[in-house]
């Protein structure tokens, strides 16, 4: 097998493993916990009988691996169970607010992408002159600030200060593309401020990186033009480095998601699990968590593999 | 001197280079790299610029393309290149001249090429830039480049990326990406520095040849004198950014002016007649050793012995295991098989087992001064900690002993509360050598210690430890490449090639005909410092070829 | 020894923090509890930043605030600090099997998101302090462990330090004497960032109701309690969100200088 096949496969298999660990110590790790489902559902006054009923009617009674395993196999085949306080069906419900959590994160990342890559390039290109001081403070006072602090931020300046927008975002069923594009611009807005600045850093960063390497200055000893040396030099060995950080921050974006959706109290999957930790709602929590957890692996392995291909030394092994 | 004539290739007139340098957290300080010096190259002749660490040679080099590295500002003179000065020529004009009249081959082959593209297009890039051929063509005069440099099936060469080949192939390569734009003069700027013995002096000959052959004008810059005295047709002789002595290869060997020149001229004649056998204070016996994780032997059978109170050479070029050797030894690395005895009695293979005596008595001093040191204490502290911790030595009887120490190395007082980042290269390998008498060991193992220093210096490092080997009596295990070190120091010298010892002696009948084949090769190898000895070496060896 | 006027005016500002934090019941102007004013009164010479949701002193509140927010996040990150650093030295001096089970462990705990695992985890378990610093505080030295680690391998490498093996210096020595002094400083602009991130952490998390639970409030709840006022253009939830910023941007201007200093090594002394 061509060894650069065999290091994907080999980091696939490592991803998948890791995803089963993880959904290890998501259920297991949470059973071991001090907290009792039962008593959280039927509160403090609950008779002992009570609470042995309903421990036998969901199965707690039963070990712990039984459990875990009983829960994959259904897990794998779509059935994530029903959700303790409302009883309804909980891959129905991820399933409706799935969509919504994506169109919001593509959304961002569609802008958040190429702008952050494009003033990581400016910054490199003026690395310590002014656009780069500027372009680094702002940034780096931007990831100083939670979430939901750039939110409400943004939130008075666009609707009090200049009213542009509506300061809670409505996404429901059957309405347009358009009309869904414009509910969601504002959560879209914090939501690129705050993926921006760390992947513009990371990208500037990487770029610098390469710019310092040798075959850097030997390209302008041969009489290259700044652009072709950024061309046909620096963006070969760079492009690497960058997609890595743009798929790493795009990981990121799982976590700004869930607390950009509870500030603008956005129907989606964030606020799903946020609603349900608050309910003490495991069953959900473990199953939205797993999600949550499988997209940010999912796009860690992708950035490593990305590394891997790029590699010219594995491509073309010796 | 040459005279200051018009109508040469390249003219530099008072050339003054100065750059800013920012260390963080402090007010930034100004620096003055190159300083009023002036040089002239006719078209086909080739310039030596030879100077230490610092001396501004390849600064000046640079500025012969009008390239100052970050921060590094051409501020007086005038670069004169056929004919009109390149300081003006404006960004447009520069990426006209450089690439096409000026080409630059870098100390580090390895790190100037791009990793992800392949060696061809890299080598021709330049030629097709500035229109100089047709692609068809370019591709035609790397491949005859390619196998005018000696480089191994010159067709398929260009095809492989630059990891794909080795050190002094890629060496090659350079020259050849330097040579392909048929430019009117070349910067070598250390080429063969970074390469072992035996590929520099093939690497050397692929060059002058290729010089020779093109009729190429070109500066090559180096700190060692001997290997620019093959090639130069005239030395220019830097230190602090100033010209010490300017003249013809001949004059610059031959009869040196300056003390400077002759100081470097006469650098490794240390004269050190050696010292007859006698009992040996270390054995290390059969050998074997490899390290964990791998599959095969770094030392196979190595059999040596070190006479008490003198020093054992070990010679090899990277990859031969002397360091690896000097690993067992200590009980860095645990010998597979074989047994070490010292001072009368056999050594535990492991260090965890060793008994405080067997640590003390034997030290090791490195090559990288710089690292040995914990920047974090002070030179009283680094040369204190042995004594405290072998002979419970504390307060003033400590403080007296680190003098006496301090003396011994020839620092004298006040550098006991000095950092190691305030000291000289040659008083930090000064202030190792202390910590490791502090302990007073039989033996001292010294790793390459001076390979990290400028020539002079180096040599003061020699002369102190012949010094203190008269002094104290202390035993060498002297690891090292450089062949020079060897004859200046050694009284018994192993050849290693491999992980094998292949010749073992005394000095005297070591280094004395006939050798076999690998000693004979790596002393072959070693510049001289004489005018036409790499002709006489490659003569004698196609001569030897030949007779095979 | 030159210090920027960035890092001066973080390491100001912090200091101010820090004091507001330890005099509060000294220097708040009104009880922290008490409706004093109407709701949602804008600022006066009566009340300098407004009255919140029910017509508490918001001034009052953002500086009992600061004492929560600033101890909660002290503790957790000193913890995360503390664990992080003894187990990363452990498993760069130690080496073999320990090593390996640490790093594993890390590397499970770094695959998903600390706020999606915290979110996990205190679906389960009370919210109270303790809880809450200790979760913070184990989630966090995850990261601790990883940078002390790498810090101490590269310095294990180092010539002195087989110096001091080969001169038959003890474990101790060797991590205390050798390799601490050296480490030092990333350490300590780490701690400043493992700092910034609790602030954030816990803020995020009483923003959306799973942090401090009142009588207590820090920042984050202050935020979350005063959001539904800036519809009607009300800014008290801003003052709160000020704060954090403001602390935040400080202490990562500090460690920026000191992360920056690391690079040029002088033996401690600025030369």
């Amino acid at each position: 097998m061509h060894p650069l096949l065999k290091l994907v496969v080999q980091r696939l298999v490592l991803g998948l493993l890791l995803l089963l660990a993880v959904s290890v110590v998501i259920f297991l790790g949470v059973e071991m916990l001090p907290g009792d489902t039962a008593q959280a559902i039927l509160g403090q006054s609950a008779t002992p009988v009570a609470l042995a009923n309903l421990r036998a009617q969901m199965g707690l009674d039963q070990p712990p691996w039984v459990r875990y395993f009983t829960w994959l196999a259904h897990a794998l085949q779509g059935d994530l169970g029903k959700a303790l306080t409302n009883n309804k069906d909980i891959a129905h419900a991820i399933g409706q607010r799935l969509g919504n959590t994506l169109f919001l994160a593509v959304c961002a990342a569609v802008i958040a992408v190429p702008l952050a890559i494009g003033l990581g390039l400016i910054a490199a290109r003026h690395h310590g002159r002014w656009p780069d001081k500027l372009i680094s403070g702002v940034t780096l006072a931007m990831i100083s600030l939670p979430e939901f602090v750039a939110a409400y931020f943004v939130i008075f300046l666009l609707t009090q200060v200049v009213h542009v927008f509506q300061p809670v975002s409505m996404v429901f069923p059957g309405m347009g593309f358009f009309a869904q594009l414009k509910a969601v611009a504002l959560p879209m807005i914090v939501l690129v401020m705050v993926v921006l600045a760390h992947m513009m850093r990371m990208t500037r960063a990487a770029i610098l990186n390469v710019m310092q390497s040798a075959y850097i200055e030997t390209a302008e000893l041969k009489g290259l033009s700044p652009m072709q040396v950024i061309w046909r030099h620096a963006l070969p060995n760079a492009i690497a480095p960058i997609i890595s950080v743009v798929v790493i921050n795009l990981a990121y974006l799982v976590v700004g998601v869930v607390v950009v959706e509870v500030v603008f109290s956005y129907n989606a999957l964030g606020q799903y699990l946020v609603d349900h930790v608050a309910k003490r709602d495991l069953p959900v929590v473990q199953a939205v968590g797993i999600i949550f957890a499988a997209v940010y692996i999912g796009l860690n392995i992708l950035a490593d593999l990305i590394g891997i291909i790029a590699n010219p030394r594995l491509r073309h092994p010796k | 001197m040459p005279k200051i004539g018009t109508g040469d290739l390249l003219e530099i007139r008072n050339l003054r280079i100065e750059a800013t340098a920012y260390p963080p957290g402090e007010k930034p300080r100004h620096l003055m790299l190159v300083d009023d010096v002036s040089v002239t190259l006719a078209k086909g002749r080739v310039l030596g610029l030879i100077g230490e660490s610092g001396a501004g040679k390849s600064t000046i080099g640079l500025a012969a393309m009008a390239y100052g590295r970050g921060g590094v500002r051409l501020t007086g003179g005038q670069v004169l290149l056929n004919g009109r000065d390149i300081r003006t020529a404006g960004t447009k004009g520069l990426q006209a001249l450089r690439g096409r009249e000026v080409t630059y081959v870098a100390q580090s082959a390895a790190a100037a090429f791009n990793p992800a593209k392949r060696l061809m297009e890299q080598v021709i890039e330049t030629t097709l830039l500035h229109k100089v051929l047709s692609r068809f063509e370019a591709e035609a005069r790397a491949v005859d480049l390619f196998r005018k440099l000696g480089l191994p099936n010159p067709e398929s060469f260009g095809r492989r990326y630059p990891h794909q080949v080795s050190g002094g192939q890629l060496q090659r390569a350079m020259t050849a990406m330097a040579l392909c734009p048929m430019p009117d003069l070349v910067i070598f700027d250390e080429p063969t520095t970074a390469l072992d013995v035996t590929t520099q002096i093939d690497v050397l000959a692929a060059i002058k040849e290729a010089i020779h052959d093109t009729g190429v004008a070109a500066i090559y810059i180096t700190h060692d004198l001997a290997v620019v005295a093959q090639v130069a047709d005239d030395i220019m002789v830097l230190r602090h950014g100033k010209t010490v002595e300017y003249g013809s290869a001949d004059q610059i060997i031959n009869t040196p002016a300056e003390a400077y020149t002759q100081a470097l001229v006469s650098v490794r004649s240390i004269d050190h007649t050696e010292k007859s056998s006698a009992a040996p204070v270390l054995r290390a016996e059969g050998i074997t050793a490899r390290y964990r994780g791998t599959d095969f032997d770094v030392l196979k059978n190595v059999t040596v012995d070190v006479a008490a109170g003198q020093t054992l050479a070990i010679v090899g070029e990277s990859g031969s295991g002397k360091s690896t050797l000097a690993r067992v030894i200590t009980g860095l690395l645990p010998a597979g098989a074989g047994t070490i005895t010292f001072a009368g009695r056999v050594l535990s293979p492991d260090l965890a087992s060793r008994t405080k005596d067997d640590l003390r008595e034997v030290q090791m001093v490195y090559q990288m001064a710089d690292t040995a040191m914990n920047p974090r204490q002070t030179v009283g502290t680094i040369i204190g900690r042995p004594l405290e911790f072998y002979f419970g030595l504390k307060g003033e009887a400590k403080r007296a002993r680190v003098q006496a120490l301090l003396d011994e190395i020839e620092m004298g007082a006040g550098f006991e509360n000095r950092y190691p980042a305030e000291l000289s290269g040659g008083q930090k390998q000064r202030v190792c050598i202390a910590r490791a008498l502090a302990a007073k060991p039989k033996l001292i193992i010294c790793d390459e210690v001076t390979s990290a220093l400028d020539p002079l210096v180096a040599d003061g490092i020699l002369k102190l430890l012949l010094d203190l080997q008269a002094k104290e009596g202390v035993a060498y295990l002297f690891i090292t490449h450089d062949l020079a070190t060897v004859k200046a120091i050694a009284d018994k010298i192993a050849v290693m090639y491999r992980g094998e010892v292949v010749r073992y002696g005394q000095k005297s009948d070591v280094l004395a005909p006939p050798f076999d084949d690998y000693t004979d090769l790596l002393l072959s190898s070693v510049p001289e410092m004489k005018l036409g000895w790499l002709e006489g070496v490659l003569k004698s060896r196609k001569m030897a070829s030949a007779g095979n | 020894m030159r210090i920027p006027v960035s890092a001066l005016l973080g390491m100001s500002i912090t200091t101010i923090f820090v004091l507001i934090a330890i005099f509060a019941p000294w220097i708040a102007p009104y009880p922290i509890e008490s409706a004093v004013g109407k709701v949602w009164e804008n600022p006066s010479t009566t009340y300098w930043l407004g009255t919140d949701t029910i017509g508490r002193d918001i001034l009052s509140r953002l500086l009992y605030g600061a004492q929560v927010t600033i101890f909660v996040a002290l503790v957790s990150s000193l913890l995360a600090f503390s664990m992080g650093a003894f187990f990363g030295f452990l498993a760069a001096t130690r080496g073999g099997w320990i090593d390996m089970v640490l790093s594993r462990a890390v590397d499970l705990m770094m695959a998903v998101p600390s706020l999606i695992v915290a979110l996990v985890v205190l679906s389960v378990l009370p919210l109270n302090l303790t809880v809450l610093i200790l979760v913070m505080g184990i989630l966090d030295s995850t990261r601790v462990f990883r940078l002390s680690r790498a810090v101490a391998v590269d310095i294990a490498v180092m010539d002195y330090v087989e110096a001091a093996r080969l001169r038959g210096e003890k474990q101790g020595w060797i991590i205390f004497r050798e390799i601490l002094p050296n480490a030092l400083s990333p350490l300590v602009a780490e701690f400043g960032l493992r700092f910034i991130f609790a602030v954030l952490f816990i803020s995020t998390l009483s923003f959306l109701g799973l942090g401090i639970q009142p009588p207590l409030s820090d920042w984050g709840g202050m935020v979350r309690e005063n959001k539904d006022g800036l519809v009607y253009g009300k800014a008290a939830a801003l003052m709160p969100a000020l704060a954090i910023a403001v602390l935040a941007i400080s202490v990562n201007l500090v460690a920026d200088w000191v992360l920056q200093r690391t690079s040029s090594l002088k033996g401690g002394r600025g030369a």
